[in-house]
């Protein structure tokens, strides 16, 4: 099973247009590029075709892991919390 | 004149069992958090050691939505394609409260313990996001949440690892991907029947079982899995530092977890219910902040406490034991005139240094270099993978005795390593 087939599992409820996760890979080295794209539980982080970092906020765990990544990487990330009664609701957890 | 004596910012086990103790104490309270009710945003691996809620709440576990009580352990040492289980089952051994253990899941179990403390008689605000702390003259007055601004003497926070509010008023650093692991989980639905089965369980006993080496790769970590009423919790757990610099996504490192010959028939014919993740601390004792300023208390995982002993992590009983020594003494700092000040809610941390909380996190300060010594992970697995298989296989070949096929082995794998880890592990854990 994919990781997208997984999260279709979940209760999400997005945000459209206000994403509470973003970043801005012009400020990151390739080895946070590729940890991003590692270690996101949710494969949100990936490479397109000529290595460019996309990423979007669906499906987002709001675990913190692309947050740490980034850390040394002042600027290249935004990092909040969802707004109130939107993001990932666990209905077991 | 404040809105409440405290707020409480987050509805986990940390901070609804302050709420919980704060309103017992006679003292008004606002608990406050993000999710759409108390729960909704909170994963743990599965296992409530119950001896601290116990404390508060005795006899908790026979009116709590716990899961099952835990009376089998086991730890496997895994390579990609064979296993070495430890396996400890002792059901009466570990049924009385004070050394019991249960499976929980948190959406249900917190919005349980939310409920306990608004009987309490505490103020339960869901879904109310804490934008920022309250300041008047610089002293925390209180909390801003979207358009309302709701004042009290003192706040507990107990916001969770990620805590933004901690780093918003420089009360922690940022988490180093070295201290903190991310953890993720899947729930699978199994009939009842056939998860005592196939676990050689009684109704209401519960298993946790725990593998090391090869789920994560090699690299710091480990999965696990703990049976649920009706479900399972199967979870991998990496250090960050490790993961960021591997090949493997961790979406990818789970699915071959749950392909591996040991754990693929215990999860045979399930179906996922939910995938969900969050960040395990475990930098130990060095990453614990400062956890008492003027006005404010830090408790539970915002705090970093949590211990991850390789065979066990423990976060939800510090977090429920802290919540209720920051309850029990803004209680005190109330019924000496109401002083909130940094002298006088010091008397949290001494409470927690008498406790278990701080005496275990130092016990076990170098728990955190231990786990991390490579050969847990991979030299360990496939020398017990060789020993045994030495052991069991019979080709027809003359035979060999056993202690010489083993000192090889052991030689290969390092025997001054493996003493040293040995006497390192014996010291750390
Ligand atoms: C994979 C995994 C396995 C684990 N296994 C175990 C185990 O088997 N046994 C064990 O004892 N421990 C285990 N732990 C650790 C344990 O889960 C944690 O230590 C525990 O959940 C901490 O509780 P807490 O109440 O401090 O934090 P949390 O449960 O994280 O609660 C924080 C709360 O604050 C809320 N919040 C955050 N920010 C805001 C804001 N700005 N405004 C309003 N609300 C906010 C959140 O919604 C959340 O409800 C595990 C952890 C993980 C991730
Ligand atoms: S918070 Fe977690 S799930 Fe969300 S994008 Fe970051 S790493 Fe992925």
């Amino acid at each position: 099973m994919n990781v997208e087939q997984k999260l279709s599992k979940n209760k999400f409820s997005v945000d459209e247009g206000n994403p509470h996760i973003s970043v801005d890979s012009s400020r990151l080295d390739a080895d946070t590029i590729h940890a991003l794209t590692v270690v996101c539980p949710a494969g949100l982080y990936s490479l397109g075709e000529r290595g460019e970092l996309h990423f979007d906020a669906a499906g987002c765990l709001e675990c913190g892991t692309c947050r740490i990544v980034c850390a040394g990487h002042p600027g290249a990330m935004s990092w909040t919390h969802p707004r109130p009664s939107f993001g990932v609701t666990y209905r077991f957890g | 004149m404040s809105d409440y004596d405290v707020i409480v910012v987050g509805a986990g086990v940390a901070g609804a069992t302050s709420a919980y103790c704060l309103a017992k104490g006679g003292l008004s309270v606002l608990l406050l958090d993000r999710g759409d009710a108390a729960g909704a945003k909170n994963v743990t691996g599965g296992r409530l050691y119950a001896h601290s809620l116990e404390r508060v709440m005795p006899g908790f576990a026979g009116r709590a939505p716990v899961e099952r009580r835990v009376t089998r352990e086991t730890i496997s040492l895994m390579t990609a394609d064979s296993s070495v289980t430890i396996d400890f089952q002792k059901p009466g051994g570990m049924s009385d409260p004070a050394s019991a253990s249960y499976t929980v899941l948190r959406a249900e179990f917190d919005a349980w313990l939310a409920g306990e403390a608004e009987k309490a008689g505490c103020d339960l605000v869901c879904p109310a996001h804490v934008d920022r702390l309250l300041k008047d003259n610089g002293r925390i007055a209180g909390v801003v949440a979207g358009d309302d601004t709701l004042t009290a003497d003192a706040v507990v926070l107990a916001d969770g690892i990620n805590s933004l509010l901690a780093r918003q008023e420089g009360l922690k650093p940022e988490l180093s991907a070295h201290a903190v692991a991310v953890g993720c989980k899947e729930i699978i639905e199994l009939p009842e029947r056939v998860i005592n089965d196939r676990f050689n369980l009684a109704e209401g006993e519960g298993a946790a079982r725990l593998f090391a080496g090869a789920p994560s790769g090699g690299l710091v970590g480990g999965g696990f899995l703990y049976t649920n009423k009706t479900s399972l919790s199967l979870g991998l757990v990496v250090t960050v530092e490790g993961l960021a610099r591997s090949r493997t996504r961790l979406p990818d490192m789970f699915e071959a977890f749950k392909k591996h010959p040991a754990v693929a028939p215990l999860i045979e014919g399930g179906a996922l219910l939910e995938y969900s993740a969050h960040l395990v601390p475990e930098g130990g004792l060095k990453t614990i902040p400062d956890l008492v300023s003027d006005n404010i208390l830090i408790v539970g995982d915002a705090a970093n406490l949590c211990l991850n002993l390789g065979y066990t992590v423990r976060g939800m009983d510090f977090a429920i034991a802290s919540g209720q020594m920051a309850a029990e003494t803004l209680i005190e700092a109330k019924n000496n005139g109401g002083d909130y000040s940094k002298g006088v809610l010091d008397g949290y941390w001494r409470r927690m240094e008498d406790s278990f909380v701080l005496k275990d996190m130092k016990t076990y300060k170098n728990a955190p270099e231990f786990i991390e010594r490579p050969g847990t992970y991979n030299v360990y697995p496939e020398l017990m993978d060789g020993i045994f298989s030495d052991l069991f296989t019979i080709t027809g070949e003359p035979a060999v005795l056993a202690r010489k096929k083993i000192w090889p082995r052991l030689r290969k794998a390092g025997m001054g390593g493996l003493a040293m880890d040995l006497l390192k592990g014996g010291n750390a854990i």
